[in-house]
C-alpha cells in the first residue's frame, strides 16, 4: 500500500492529550474526535489537513495516555500515515491495532517540513520525500507484526484465530 | 540464561523456560481492566470478534472513575454502557460509584492484585501494580477487548534499566520526589519499551511510596515499573484479603541496559515544571521564583492514598489556604475517604479552607471538578503537565508531593513544607 500526501509537521514527544484533548473522551466518534485533532497545539490543522496526508513528529511520538481516541481522531482526520522518528510504545501498539500505518524513520522525519508532499511505501518501508527529492528507508516491522497489519487490525486477527482455533 | 525479574514473570505467563530481549511472545493474563472512557471502546471492538463470551468473568475488573459522577450526558452515557456489559457478561468485578474509586488505587486495596501476576488495563498507569511485585503494564481499548475474549496478549519482552535505592528518606521526601527526580534524570522517553526495575534499599520505601513510584514509571516512557517483593509486599497484600501469589526475583546476574543510583541521603524535594514530567526543580530552586498559584490538586491515582491525605493534613493542621488558592482534596477510594473521616482528616481539610471531592480522576485530566483557566497556574499531585492537560491551553500544571501541594495552598506560591511547619 502507497500514502501520498502533504505533511504536517510536529515536535518532540507529542502527548496523546496534545492529539485529542481529555475533555473530548465522552465520546468515542471518529467525526467527533476528527473535528478536535490536534486543536490545543495546532487550530488550523482540522482546516488545513485532506485526506491523505501525512503527519510527522520527532521523538516518542504518542507519549501519555492510552486512549486509543488518539490514534482514532488522526484516522478519522484523513491521515494515511505517521512517521516519527520513534514512537510512544502503548501509542505504536494501539496504532498497528486499529490500522493507522505508523513508519519509524529518524532521518525522514527529521527532513520533513510543513507542506512537504511525501509518498511511503507501507510494504518496502521506502519513505520518497517528493519536495525535497529524496528517499529513506524505515525499520521494518516483526514478521508478527506484519500479520496483524495484514489482517487489517487486532480485532481481525484475533478473530481469524479464534475461528481457526 | 540470566534474566531480569520482568523478563521472569513473562517467560512464566508464555510458558517458556526464558525469554530474551526483543522477543515476542504471547502471554497468559491474570487479570484484564478498563474504565469508563476506554472499556466502551473495548467493548465495541469485543462484539466485532463473534466471541460468546469473556474468558473468565472472574479475571475482568470494570471500573468507573474518570468522569464518575458522571459529569455530562454523553459521560453518562459511556458509564452506562460499561455497566450494561458487565451485567451481560456476568462480570464479577464490576463496582459501582459509592462502592469504587480510582482504579489504580482501587484494584490493591480489594486485593485483586497479586505478586507474579501479569496484568494489562486500558489505562496508561496500569504500570501502578508493579510495586506488588506484578507485571503490570497499560494497554489500548484493542488489546483490551482482545484480551477480554481470549485471555492473552502478545509482547515485545523488555529490556530494563535497573534503579538502586541508597540510604533513608530526609524529612517530607515522599516517593512522588523520588519518581520526578528520577523522571528528571532519565527524562519522557529515557525509559522507552524498557523495564525500571526497582531495587537497593527498598525497605526505606512504604507501600504507598512504591505505588507512587510505579505509578510514574510511565512518564519515562517505561513499559512497567517493578518493586522486588518484601516482608511489606507480603504484610499489605495480606492485610488487604489479596492472595500472596508467587514472588519472582531478578537473576543476580541479569544484564540491564543502564543502571541509576537515587541517593535518598541527598536527594531533594522535587517539583515538575510545565509542560513535561522531566522538567525538574528542587524545591529549594523553585521557592526563590515565589511563582504564585490559584489552585491546588490533591490526589489522583498517584497521590490519592492514605498516606498522601496524612501528609496533607499534617502541613494543613491549624492553616488556613491562601485568600487567592482553591484547595481541592480527592482521597482516591471510598475506603480511603472513610478513613479520612475516622482519623479526623476531613476536619482538618474543612478548617483550612479546603474542598473534598469524592473519589475521581475528574481535574487531572481537565475533565471536571477542578478545571483550569486561561491563564492559572495549579500545583498538583497527579502525574501529568502536558499543555491543556488540566484545563485551558493557556494554564500552567506544577507536578509535586501532596506536602509541597499543601504547603503551596497555605501560602499562595510554590514552597516546600518548612514554610509552614
Amino acid at each position: 500500500m502507497i500514502c501520498n500526501g502533504f505533511v504536517h509537521k510536529y515536535g518532540d514527544h507529542i502527548d496523546t492529550d496534545a492529539i485529542i484533548p481529555a475533555r473530548m473522551l465522552n465520546s468515542f466518534d471518529p467525526g467527533f474526535l476528527a473535528a478536535h485533532c490536534m486543536e490545543d497545539i495546532d487550530d488550523a490543522f482540522t482546516g488545513r489537513v485532506k485526506p491523505g496526508d501525512i503527519m510527522v513528529g520527532g521523538l516518542n511520538f504518542g507519549c501519555g495516555s492510552s486512549r486509543e481516541h488518539a490514534p482514532i481522531a488522526l484516522k478519522a482526520s484523513g491521515i494515511s500515515c505517521v512517521i516519527a522518528e520513534n514512537f510512544a510504545r502503548i501509542f505504536f501498539r494501539n496504532a498497528i491495532n486499529i490500522g493507522l500505518p505508523v513508519m519509524e524513520c529518524p532521518d525522514a522525519a527529521k527532513d520533513a517540513e510543513m507542506g512537504d508532499r511525501i509518498e511511503a511505501d507501507l510494504d518496502t518501508g521506502v519513505i520518497k520525500n517528493l519536495t525535497k527529492g529524496k528517499s529513506y528507508t524505515a525499520v521494518p516491522f516483526p514478521a508478527f507484526m506484519q500479520e496483524i497489519i495484514a489482517a487489517g487490525g487486532l480485532v481481525a486477527h484475533t478473530k481469524a484465530k479464534i475461528k481457526s482455533e | 540464561m540470566a534474566m531480569t525479574m520482568t523478563q521472569k514473570i513473562l517467560a512464566v505467563k508464555a510458558g517458556k523456560d526464558a525469554v530474551a530481549e526483543g522477543e515476542l511472545i504471547e502471554c497468559g493474563l491474570d487479570l484484564v481492566f478498563g474504565n469508563e472512557i476506554t472499556a466502551p471502546v473495548a467493548i465495541d471492538e469485543f462484539y466485532k470478534m463473534g466471541v460468546k463470551g469473556v474468558f473468565d468473568q472472574s479475571k475482568i475488573a470494570l471500573m468507573p472513575d474518570h468522569f464518575t459522577p458522571n459529569k455530562d450526558i454523553a459521560a453518562a452515557g459511556l458509564a452506562k454502557k460499561m455497566k450494561e456489559f458487565a451485567r451481560e457478561m456476568g462480570i464479577v468485578h464490576y463496582f459501582e460509584v459509592g462502592r469504587v474509586g480510582i482504579e489504580h488505587a482501587f484494584l490493591p486495596e480489594k486485593g485483586l492484585i497479586r505478586p507474579g501476576d501479569a496484568i494489562i488495563g486500558a489505562d496508561s498507569h496500569t504500570c501502578t501494580h508493579g510495586a506488588l511485585g506484578a507485571f503490570a503494564t497499560g494497554v489500548g481499548s484493542t488489546d483490551m477487548a482482545a484480551a477480554m475474549a481470549t485471555g492473552k496478549a502478545w509482547f515485545k519482552v523488555p529490556e530494563a534499566i535497573k534503579v538502586v535505592i541508597k540510604g533513608e528518606k530526609r524529612p517530607h521526601v515522599s516517593g512522588k520526589d523520588i519518581i520526578l527526580h528520577l523522571i528528571g534524570r532519565l527524562g519522557v522517553d529515557g525509559a522507552r519499551y524498557r523495564s525500571l526495575e526497582f531495587t537497593g534499599n527498598i525497605g526505606a520505601l512504604t507501600m504507598d511510596d512504591r505505588f507512587t513510584i510505579s505509578n510514574m514509571a510511565i512518564e519515562a516512557g517505561a513499559k512497567n515499573g517493578i518493586f522486588p517483593v518484601d516482608a511489606a509486599t507480603i504484610a499489605y497484600v495480606k492485610a488487604h484479603g489479596g492472595d500472596v501469589g508467587v514472588t519472582y526475583a531478578a537473576d543476580p546476574d541479569a544484564v540491564y541496559t543502564e543502571e541509576v543510583v537515587i541517593d535518598l541521603d541527598t536527594m531533594p524535594i522535587t517539583v515538575a515544571f510545565p509542560h513535561l514530567p522531566e522538567n525538574a526543580h528542587s524545591i529549594e530552586d523553585t521557592e526563590k521564583m515565589e511563582i504564585r498559584i490559584d489552585q491546588v490538586v490533591i490526589g489522583s491515582c498517584t497521590n490519592g492514598r492514605i498516606s498522601d491525605m496524612r501528609a496533607a493534613a499534617e502541613i494543613l493542621k491549624g492553616h488556613r489556604v491562601a485568600e487567592h488558592v482553591r484547595c481541592i482534596i480527592i482521597p482516591a477510594t471510598q475506603e480511603i475517604w472513610k478513613q479520612c473521616v475516622n482519623d479526623g482528616l476531613m476536619n482538618i481539610f474543612v478548617d483550612a479552607g479546603a474542598a473534598v471531592s469524592t473519589p475521581t480522576c475528574g481535574p487531572c485530566l481537565g475533565g471536571h471538578m477542578g478545571v483550569l483557566a486561561e491563564g492559572e497556574k495549579c500545583v498538583s499531585t497527579t502525574n501529568r503537565n502536558f499543555v491543556g492537560r488540566m484545563g485551558h491551553v493557556g494554564s500552567e500544571v506544577y507536578l509535586a508531593s501532596p506536602a509541597v501541594a499543601a504547603a503551596s495552598a497555605v501560602k499562595g506560591f510554590i514552597c516546600g513544607p518548612t514554610s509552614v511547619l
